[in-house]
């Protein structure tokens, strides 16, 4: 395969590679034929919904666009968008999704999933993908709950939830996903609400121009089996001390009134402060940097996640750093293989360097 | 008892006259290097090996190692050995036993001798024949001493002693000095067999180009082992095994593994595809990434995954790109595979999946050898999921068995199932070299244009429209405009790939799956029977790495005049065409293999004949003897012939090969 060039520098990282569209393209093109099969107020729905309106605005080719999924209700993203997609198995997306972006430069890779499949049967994928940092994007549906198998607790499940797996409550302790894709030393790591548009819409791109793997963490509700797991942040009531927004070079404060901060606090540790008792103030708060070499600074900021029931959480991009992506390196080798090797005789291969004729 | 004291290293300059040494012509020798892990045997031999075949003999090896890396020196767990055979003639196996064992301390002696028959020849190094070292092991007395191999010809040489004072003059410590008394045998042996070793002090050269000291002493200690056998009067006769006559061509020596990788870059090549290996290492199939990850420049990619499950999930990820997908690893890295082998299936894309069979079940003997994944290659996923299966049959065969495996998942977009096993990954033979435009050009035949009207007169693609003579499907890549389409593990509707749950299309594409797989037996060759007077009884069919010893079996039987038939299988599922004609054609079939019967059961269930099953599962090949005797007897009670008046396969398993290496009394 070769790829496309178009000399085309207007490209981002993330996309390089990508042949552009030659023509605007609309949502409408993004539609596939299939019937949307999701429970009636999904959240998924309101996900594929910012997907299909986001991808034209990237600019790129719509056949260059490839969906992986695994299994899950999300896991069925990849038949709504007439792109080329692949439904694949139980937690390996990531896995699948690695040799198609090592093969394919010209290919803007997606990986769909959930918090079953991404973090209970495919999280040593998930860690592997996120450390060699592939030049994939992850979206991470995260309800909480294992819906498409009819209401189990899942790897996210706050401990104590009552399911039919759990009838006298989870004993598990569930993964923070920022947490654990911080320490996998992922490149980039968001957090979203499927039902904010706008910001969806804007980590969305800002993870589609990211070189590397981008992992986005978007909290979804399942309202069969979990519904309102998220209502503190969409909750007009909550929502404003519930959501603790990462805007980059901005000071972390929020809250009604911006009565809340986050503050340094002991030794590699954040937490969250009524601003008017700290003693500088504003100037006390943390002022968010998402270039931060050292994912300790994100990791701290991804504990003011609450590990049970959600009342507050920071929604943003907590990382975004540039490392060489892993498909790049390996293509990169196979190059100056070429150029150092030259292109390679089979036939003087094979023989090798120790023969003998008969006849 | 024919042993002689150990010869110091300084007698040679009192040989001024020599003495007349005399050549003995053989016509084949079996010769096993053992030592400790790290002694350095497996170098030895497969220095060993390439002389013997510069030289022009055939031959065929054996390496046999323990799965630990160093396990504790002197120790019969720690032995490492490689049996070579070598001939003037076309050969099949690497030999049941040892014309001469080469061992380099009391464990490699101990832990061999019930391999070696009486009359063979013994080379010992006595450096660590002491007391402790005995003990240990569990010898009370020296058997150098006490007449225990009265019964072989023992040449008892401190070998260690003279490889320490040949490389005396570089001041290396002795410890250091000592580690190359494997060329010093090296070198000894090649004396004995007239081997060249111009190949042997290149590679030296080479090997050790950053050490010079470590370089010449080795040289040194490999010369001086040469020297040693031509001035000692330790051997009075040298032997000589001319070159075997073979077919016209040029000619190399290679291991199955090495093949297979070749094989694989050679396949991906005629089909014009960029290879993605996707793998996790697992003995034994762990040479075949290391040989690709060196081939970078012929458009090969691998990736070291983090599990077997992502190697094979890698490579379907890049068949769907369009590259060609390979994965490899043994049966326990199979068994993490299988549910991503199905969703290949079920997708419909190339992929090339290589088993290279280990002693099982579960971590099982990982340097031993074994053919008991038959089964669950053929049946371990979940529903009907037919895919094909082949098995190579010698080292070199690895190479045709890929190019073939890719032609047959390339034109029907199947994941398929080369089948080795540690016996042929390691072990190794001359090897006819093709020429690689003779090979078989595959064509991908990408869809690039739809292939179907919608009903509104617009064009479309349908990604499961078949080509009415192979069913396989259109294959269109990501990136190809206006073809877009999603595929998944969900059943497909029948030519749109949609989500169906209909029952009757459900049926249909089972039917339609195992229907492709089933068609590709129209394009493989017809089984072809050695029968060679025609009127054979009795059959012995076999597939993969038991063809050596199973035809090895088979030439003794006719030498001692019985008629029997062969045929192997390369191609085991399908099978081909004319396999049921042939199965019925013979009043018995005999199928050995080492596991339990899987082809056996294979067989009967597909043809209801009820073939007679040999089943050894040991870790090792089968032996060319043993099989001479099951295949005799069966040839007599065919034939009608009491049991005790049978005496085909006693003749067959007993006949000698050739000339005796020696004359000795203790002759078995």
């Amino acid at each position: 395969m070769s790829t496309v060039d178009l000399g085309l520098p207007s490209l981002p990282g993330g996309l390089r590679g990508v042949p552009a569209a030659t023509e605007p393209q609309s949502r409408k093109e993004y539609v596939s034929d299939q019937e949307v099969r999701w429970c009636p107020g999904c959240g998924d729905y309101a996900v594929l919904a910012a997907f299909q309106g986001f991808l034209p605005e990237l600019g790129i080719k719509r056949e260059n666009v490839a969906m992986v999924s695994g299994i899950g209700c999300s896991s069925r993203f990849p038949y709504y968008l007439s792109t080329y997609g692949m439904h694949s198995i139980h937690g390996r997306a990531p896995a699948i999704a690695t040799g198609l972006a090592v093969a394919r430069p010209d290919l803007s890779v997606w990986v769909v999933t959930g918090d079953g499949d991404a973090l209970s049967i495919g999280g040593n994928h998930l860690i592997h993908t996120l450390r060699r940092n592939v030049n994939l994007k992850i979206l991470l549906f995260n309800n909480r709950i294992y819906g498409l198998t009819k209401g189990q607790y899942s790897p996210t499940s706050e401990p104590g939830k009552v399911t039919k797996s759990t009838p006298m409550g989870s004993v598990d302790n569930p993964f923070n996903p920022v947490s654990l894709a911080l320490g996998a030393e992922a490149t980039f790591v968001a957090r979203t609400v499927d039902s904010d548009r706008k910001h969806l819409t804007s980590v969305l791109t800002a993870a589609a121009e990211h070189r590397g793997t981008a992992f986005v963490e978007i909290y979804q509700n399942c309202p069969i089996f979990n519904d309102n797991a998220f209502d503190a942040f969409k909750n007009p009531d909550t929502r404003d001390d519930a959501i603790i927004p990462l805007k980059h070079g901005e000071p972390i404060r929020f809250g009604t009134d911006g009565h809340l901060g986050v503050v340094r606090d002991g030794f590699a540790s954040l937490a969250v402060r009524e601003v008017a008792d700290l003693p500088n103030g504003e100037a006390d708060l943390v002022v968010h940097d998402a270039h931060t070499d050292d994912p300790a600074y994100a990791f701290a900021l991804s504990r003011l996640t609450d590990a049970g029931v959600l009342h507050q959480a920071p929604i943003g991009i907590f990382r975004q750093v540039d490392r060489p992506a892993y498909d790049d390196l390996v293509r990169q080798q196979v190059d100056t293989a070429k150029e150092t090797q030259g292109t390679g005789d089979l036939q003087a291969l094979i023989n090798g360097s120790d023969t003998w004729t008969v006849g | 008892m024919r042993r002689r004291a150990a010869a110091g290293p300084k007698l040679d300059l009192e040989m001024t006259e020599q003495m007349a040494i005399e050549v003995k012509q053989l016509d084949r020798v079996v010769i096993r290097f053992a030592g400790d892990s790290g002694d350095g045997m497996q170098l030895t031999g497969d220095r060993f090996t390439a002389e013997t075949a510069s030289f022009g003999n055939d031959l065929s090896t054996l390496p046999n190692f323990p799965a630990e890396i160093r396990a504790p020196a002197g120790t019969l767990p720690g032995v490492s050995s490689f049996q070579l055979h070598f001939a003037d003639h076309d050969i099949l196996t690497p030999g049941d036993a040892p014309d001469v064992l080469i061992a380099m301390n009391p464990a490699a002696l101990k832990a061999n001798l019930p391999d070696v028959p009486r009359g063979a020849t013994l080379i010992v190094d006595t450096a660590d024949f002491t007391a402790r070292n005995l003990k240990r092991i569990g010898y009370d007395e020296n058997p150098l001493e006490t007449g225990a191999l009265e019964a072989y010809h023992v040449v008892a040489l401190n070998l260690t002693g003279m490889t320490v004072e040949s490389v005396k003059e570089f001041g290396l410590s002795r410890k250091d000095a000592s580690r190359a008394k494997n060329m010093y045998a090296l070198g000894l042996v090649s004396w004995l067999f007239q081997r060249p070793i111009e190949s042997t002090i290149a590679f030296l050269e080479t090997k050790f180009a950053g050490k010079p000291d470590i370089r010449d002493a080795n040289i040194a200690a490999f010369r001086a082992g040469f020297n040693f056998g031509e001035t000692a009067e330790e051997f009075a006769v040298r032997y000589e095994v001319k070159p075997a006559q073979m077919a016209t061509g040029t000619y190399r020596n290679i291991s199955g593994n090495l093949a297979l990788a070749y094989g694989l870059v050679a396949g991906a090549q005629r089909a014009g595809l960029p290879l993605v290996l996707g793998a996790y290492p697992i003995t034994p199939a762990s040479d075949v990434l290391h040989e690709l990850s060196k081939l970078k420049r012929f458009d090969v990619t691998t990736i070291q995954a983090e599990d077997e499950i992502a190697g094979v999930g890698a490579a379907l990820g890049a068949s769907f790109a369009g590259a060609l997908g390979v994965t490899t690893s043994s049966g326990p890295g199979i068994s993490l595979k299988s549910e991503t082998i199905g969703l290949g299936v079920m997708l419909e894309l190339p992929l090339v999946v290589c088993d290279i069979q280990r002693a099982g079940p579960s971590t099982g003997m990982p340097t031993k050898t074994e053919q008991a994944d038959l089964l669950q290659v053929m049946f371990g996923r979940n529903g009907e999921a037919p895919l094909p299966v082949l098995a190579a049959q010698s080292p070199a065969d690895c190479f045709a068995i890929a190019v073939e495996a890719t032609r047959i998942a390339v034109t029907y977009r199947t994941p398929v199932i080369v089948l080795s096993d540690g016996y042929l990954a390691n072990g190794s033979e001359p090897w006819q070299i093709p020429r690689i435009e003779d090979l078989v050009t595959i064509d991908p035949n990408f869809t690039t244009e739809p292939n179907a009207t919608a009903d509104d007169g617009t064009p479309k693609y349908l990604p499961y429209l078949r080509d009415p003579e192979t069913l396989a499907r259109a294959w269109a890549i990501p990136g190809t405009a206006g073809l877009d389409h999603r595929i998944g593990g969900l059943e497909k509707e029948d030519k749109t790939g949609n989500i169906s749950y209909d029952p009757a299309n459900h049926d249909l594409m089972v039917r339609t799956r195992q229907a492709k797989v089933d068609g590709i037996a129209r394009s493989i060759d017809p089984l072809v029977v050695d029968d060679p007077d025609g009127d054979a009884k009795v059959l012995v069919l076999g597939w993969g790495s038991t063809y050596g010893p199973i035809g090895a079996g088979v030439r003794r039987v006719r030498k001692v005049g019985g008629k029997v038939a062969q045929a192997h299988l390369r191609h085991l599922n399908p099978f081909p065409a004319n396999l049921g004609e042939v199965l019925k054609s013979y009043d018995k079939v005999l199928v050995p293999e080492m596991n339990l019967g899987q082809l056996a059961m294979l067989l009967r269930a597909k043809y209801l004949v009820d073939v007679v099953s040999y089943a050894q599962v040991r870790g090792m090949p089968l032996g060319a003897a043993e099989l001479a005797e099951v295949i005799g007897n069966l040839v007599e009670e065919t034939a009608g012939i009491d049991d005790d008046a049978r005496h085909l396969g006693l003749d067959a398993a007993n006949l000698k090969h050739g000339e005796q290496l020696h004359q000795s009394e203790g002759a078995r």
